[in-house]
């Protein structure tokens, strides 16, 4: 399966900070066919930690990857390995490995336990939604008290709810995507919408990522909010087969996003009757 | 929506911060696209391209079926990458702060991880 991999190996070893890094020993997984299976070793490699994506190195200097662990649909749970300092990666996927790890210590350990068990894509959008509601509610009793639209303080610029584009947060006139264009400035920018702007008491909260709209093909050509029809029928889980492909390549295995889709579609159904 | 240059038509899916594509009758994908350090770009009609930081010249194109369908796309994927996300929370967190004079990561336990500071310096 093809990948962006200069992208993703850019991304990588790009000098935007990591979330974690640190030498960790992974588990040899063989894939043997003998009965008997002579002891287990453990490679040193060098893991970086950037968003939802664990990446690993040959060497702390090495300019590319050896592998890379997408940390969706994950676990990340002590073990009782002969090592001490051993935690395991596993995946909602019962047929996706496990990425057993050992740490030099106990903190380092603990360390990487707390930091790959928050790292999934799905719990930053279940946060950031979270506090995006708390800032709705916020606003709305700070209006309700005023009584009138004002502008908070918080900028002196007028900001539109409705509006979806990036904004700069203390003025600078980068715009953002994907965190393309702030290379190497390193302010700190907005996502979303302000609610500086009241309209009347009226306030919008900026949309997020659409979780449903994976754009099925474009078989319809209306906007409906929900799945177009087609989607729903799809017969496989989409991203058991995405993410198997994924980790196959760099021969690793990817986790797999299932219960949690399945989960999304079953709420779709529920709530688009 | 389409791949053209060669207009190859592909099922396209966006999950999380990868957009995977498939040929249209086939179950597995043929490629993903990691959504990070990119840019979406509205070209003409129906149209958008995504390139990325190290390879601006390099656009992925994409037609869809309508221009609708087209914008819906572009603010999707400018939407899904963990840096967008990231991004996100430190902004929201900031305004709750100063809304509330309270900090809404102090219930989830992560108010003193690096990433999500208002000063780092983030992508």
């Amino acid at each position: 399966m093809k990948l962006n991999e200069r992208s993703v190996a850019h991304y990588a070893t790009c000098d935007s900070p990591a979330d974690h890094a640190g030498f960790l020993r992974k588990r040899v997984e063989r894939h043997h066919h003998h009965a008997h299976h002579h002891g287990t070793s453990y490679q040193r490699r060098w893991f970086v930690l950037k968003g939802n994506l664990l990446f690993y190195f040959e060497e702390r200097e090495s300019r590319e990857p050896v592998g890379l662990v997408v940390l969706e649909g994950c676990t990340v749970e002590l073990c009782e390995a002969a090592e001490e300092f051993a935690f395991a990666i596993r995946f909602d996927d019962a047929g996706a490995r496990a990425y057993v790890l050992v740490a030099d210590g106990q903190a380092a350990m603990e360390a990487w336990v707390k930091a790959l068990s928050r790292a999934s894509f799905d719990y930053m959008r279940l946060v950031v939604r979270e506090l995006e509601k708390q800032l709705e509610e916020a606003c709305k009793s700070l209006a309700a008290c005023r009584g009138s639209p004002q502008r908070s303080s918080s900028s002196g610029r007028k900001r539109h709810l409705s509006n979806p584009a990036l904004l700069p947060l203390q003025g600078k006139p980068t715009t953002l995507e994907n965190g393309y264009s702030t290379w190497g400035s390193g302010g700190c920018v907005a996502g979303g919408a302000t609610c500086s702007d009241y309209d009347g008491g009226q306030m919008k909260p900026p949309p997020l990522p659409p979780r449903r709209r994976s754009g099925a093909g474009g078989t319809t050509g209306s906007p409906a909010p929900g799945l177009s029809p087609t989607m729903l029928e799809s017969p496989v889980s989409p991203e058991t087969i995405c993410f198997s492909k994924l980790h196959n390549w760099y021969g690793q295995e990817i986790a797999v996003l299932r219960r949690q889709w399945q989960e999304r579609q079953e709420r779709q159904k529920r709530g688009h009757p | 929506p389409r791949v053209p240059a060669v207009l190859k038509k592909r099922l396209v899916k966006l999950v999380v911060n990868f957009l995977f594509y498939f040929r249209t009758d086939e179950a597995e994908p043929i490629g993903a696209l990691l959504l990070e350090h990119c840019r979406i770009t509205k070209e003409e009609e129906n149209v958008f391209s995504i390139s990325f930081i190290e390879e601006p010249e390099r656009k992925y194109c994409f037609e869809c079926a309508t221009e609708e369908q087209c914008q819906e796309w572009v603010e999707a994927l400018r939407r899904a990458s963990y840096e967008f996300l990231r991004r996100s929370l430190i902004f929201y967190r900031n305004e709750i702060q100063k809304m509330t004079g309270k900090d809404p990561l102090e219930q989830y336990g992560i108010s003193e991880e690096a990433r999500f500071q208002l000063g780092a310096h983030r992508q």
